[in-house]
């Protein structure tokens, strides 16, 4: 069984005039104990998955199972099973750290002595600041106790949505080691994040954009999949190469990323020296170019403009 | 029951950690009773009025007497011709003049006829016409001594006692009707309100998607503000007892049972609005305009609903604040028993059913 099942989902929001179509005929699957991410720009349609997962929304056609529970017909089932922490969650500010968790604790059925085990390691960090209000904590720590807060009951499929946005880098890497420490106790986690460069920490991927799924693989296959040869240029002029190597007749797709442009060639059997020529014809100088290692936001790219 | 425990117990961290609601929900009562009781008063007290004697004879010298040490009057100003009467009326103080005729006493010993003439400023016409009748009614008094020793050989004199109130104070009536607006505002918006927050701060997701069940949630969040609702009244029955002297003359037990079915009614509609809402001043501004102005217009505290068009008659049966209105008048001020007021508790309770069972229906247990 496995612990999420998604089978032809769609979901419309409007009126019958005008719909969007938040959801296109979704399907994937999350095995048991699995990290897996759902990768999107804002807007793809993430969080209304989320929420059709979470019992907190019905979708318009097709079916959905989490732990081998109907997210309709035994949506009690679930809320018994699961733990969700939505996007902008924000706990009760005029709590403090303490009462937060002992009242999500409580909620829940269990208490704090009886899993503090599970979330041992994040919640430490928050011990020092027991008693403080949670609206006076920094974002990554009000993260944590958010996460500490959705994991205190244990459950069987882990839910969460953006839970990096907003929060610091230091943070971000942080909270993912947590979830990797988490899924090593036998939890399905689902997590969904707008940054692509969380993607390559997750079991595997579903790369999601405008309520379609494009891909759904590990992020070493959704590599592997980029046959083609990727170079990173650079040069003096940055801004005046993009549009130089946009207009070169063998350019494939050229685009801004980091300190580089990454440059798709039509025909990877000329090589660089003709794309070196062209550019020193137009009197670029300090030019670097090598080929470089496709990542998986190369990759999303590539599946975005097919 | 341990979820619920600890529910009640961090709504009340929410209650007592906002120091400045919490200051407004206690205040709130007393400030309202008190500006209802010595500000907002119709009643007519030290009137400022001015005399035009033509006769200054015993007789008017008697009766202007009489105005002044009456507690509604007081003689501001003595007039001189006719044409001082315009301007004084035109001070804006001046509430009355009364004019005496010429040689006034002796007209009435010898021609049995005198005459008194009172102007009273009409741009308030309520006022004027309670000047009059006031001014009116001591003149009569004085009448009456007058031909006391040679009684006219048929005389009607009507015995008028004002039962319940006998010094028709006003606090009689708007202490039921303060009461009322209070419970309803604060249950209905305290609670509305706070269901409202749990969905702006995204907190109402988890909880749907937990184990607690939409009952014990709405527990929960109508207990704490029942509880408050009971501390405010009983703080306007101290009020009114001991500053505005308004005696509880039927059973306190009686009237704090109906007083609980009323905050149960009130919360009851704060959980319908929070079914419609989704933002805490679209809570507010419903709870205020939607409970607080039928309770203000049609609840009969301020404006008496027989005087009313038919039609409005009719709306003001479906405010729940008309019939708490009379329960509380009905136990406080006449003393009643529950025999007297079973009609209007059944009606009561009817309302708070039906909005509880609405409520309980509608309660969202998914987001849309």
């Amino acid at each position: 069984m496995q612990a999420v099942t998604v089978d032809h989902i769609v979901k419309k929001y409007g009126s019958k005039k005008e719909t969007v179509t938040a959801l296109d005929d979704v399907s994937l699957e999350v095995a048991k104990g699995e990290l897996f991410g759902v990768i999107g720009p804002d807007g793809a349609g993430k969080t209304s998955l989320f929420r059709i997962l979470t019992t907190l929304l019905l979708a318009d056609a097709g079916n959905a199972a989490v732990d081998g529970f109907d997210v309709v017909k035994q949506y009690k089932e679930i809320r018994n099973r699961i733990g969700y922490m939505p996007g902008k969650f924000s706990l009760y500010q005029d709590l403090s750290v303490e009462e937060n968790l002992r009242f999500f604790a409580t909620i829940f059925n269990t208490s704090i002595e009886e899993n503090y085990d599970l979330i041992k390691e994040i919640y430490f960090q928050l011990e020092p600041f027991k008693t403080r209000r949670a609206g006076k904590l920094s974002g990554g720590m009000k993260q944590k106790l958010a996460l500490c807060c959705a994991l205190i009951h244990r459950p069987v499929v882990l839910f969460l949505d953006e839970p990096t946005t907003g929060v610091d880098a230091v943070s971000r890497k942080e909270f993912w080691e947590m979830l990797r420490n988490l899924k090593k106790q036998g939890i399905s986690i689902l997590v969904s994040t707008p940054y692509m460069d969380e993607a390559e920490l997750c079991d595997r991927v579903a790369l999601i954009q405008s309520g379609k799924i494009m891909s759904i693989d590990s992020p070493q296959s959704i590599i592997k999949q980029f046959t083609k040869k990727m170079w990173s240029v650079r040069s003096a002029e940055m801004f005046r190469l993009l549009n130089d190597l946009q207009q070169y007749s063998n350019t494939e797709k050229c685009y801004a990323f980091g300190e580089f442009h990454h440059l798709v060639l039509k025909n990877d059997a000329e090589g660089m020296d003709p794309v070196m020529h062209y550019l020193e014809h137009l009197s670029h100088h300090e030019i670097e170019m090598q080929v470089t290692q496709p990542n998986i936001e190369d990759c999303f790219i590539e599946l975005m403009s097919q | 029951m341990k979820q619920f425990l600890i529910f009640v117990q961090k709504e009340f961290y929410h209650i007592f950690r906002d120091r400045k609601s919490l200051l407004i929900i206690i205040l709130m009562p007393i400030v309202q009773i008190i500006l209802f009781g010595f500000a907002l008063t119709n009643e007519i007290k030290d009137s400022d009025i001015a005399i035009l004697d033509e006769s200054k004879d015993v007789a008017t010298v008697e009766i202007i007497h009489r105005l002044d040490a009456s507690r509604y009057f007081n003689v501001a100003r003595y007039l001189h011709s006719q044409a001082d009467i315009e301007a004084a009326f035109k001070t804006g103080k001046i509430r009355l003049v009364v004019v005496f005729q010429n040689k006034f006493r002796e007209n009435l010993l010898h021609a049995n006829h005198a005459q008194v003439q009172l102007l009273a400023d009409a741009t308030d016409p309520n006022t004027a016409t309670t000047v009059t009748n006031y001014a009116t009614s001591i003149i009569r008094d004085y009448q009456n001594d007058l031909t006391a020793n040679a009684p006219l050989p048929y005389q009607i004199e009507p015995q008028v006692r004002m039962l319940y109130n006998p010094q028709l104070k006003g606090a009689y009536t708007f202490v039921p009707g303060v009461m009322a607006m209070i419970l309803i505002i604060i249950s209905a918006m305290m609670t509305s309100v706070s269901i409202v927050r749990e969905k702006e701060i995204n907190t109402m997701e988890v909880l749907l998607v937990s184990p607690l069940k939409p009952l014990l949630f709405i527990l929960s969040k109508a207990i704490p503000y029942m509880f408050l609702s009971l501390v405010n009244v009983s703080t306007i029955l101290v009020v009114s007892v001991t500053l505005l002297e308004v005696p509880i003359n039927g059973s306190l037990l009686l009237l704090m049972g109906e007083a609980l079915l009323f905050i149960t009614t009130a919360v009851s509609l704060g959980l319908m609005i929070s079914n419609v809402t989704n933002s805490q001043q679209t809570a507010q501004m419903i709870s205020l305009l939607g409970l607080m102005l039928p309770t203000l217009l049609l609840g009969g505290f301020m404006f008496p609903i027989e005087s009313m068009p038919k039609p409005l008659q009719f709306m003001s049966n479906i405010v729940p604040s008309k019939w708490f209105f009379i329960i509380v008048k009905d136990v406080m001020i006449k003393g009643l028993g529950f025999k007297m007021i079973w009609k209007e508790t059944l009606i009561l309770f009817g309302m708070t059913l039906f909005f509880l069972t609405i409520s309980f229906s509608k309660f969202k247990i998914r987001l849309a």
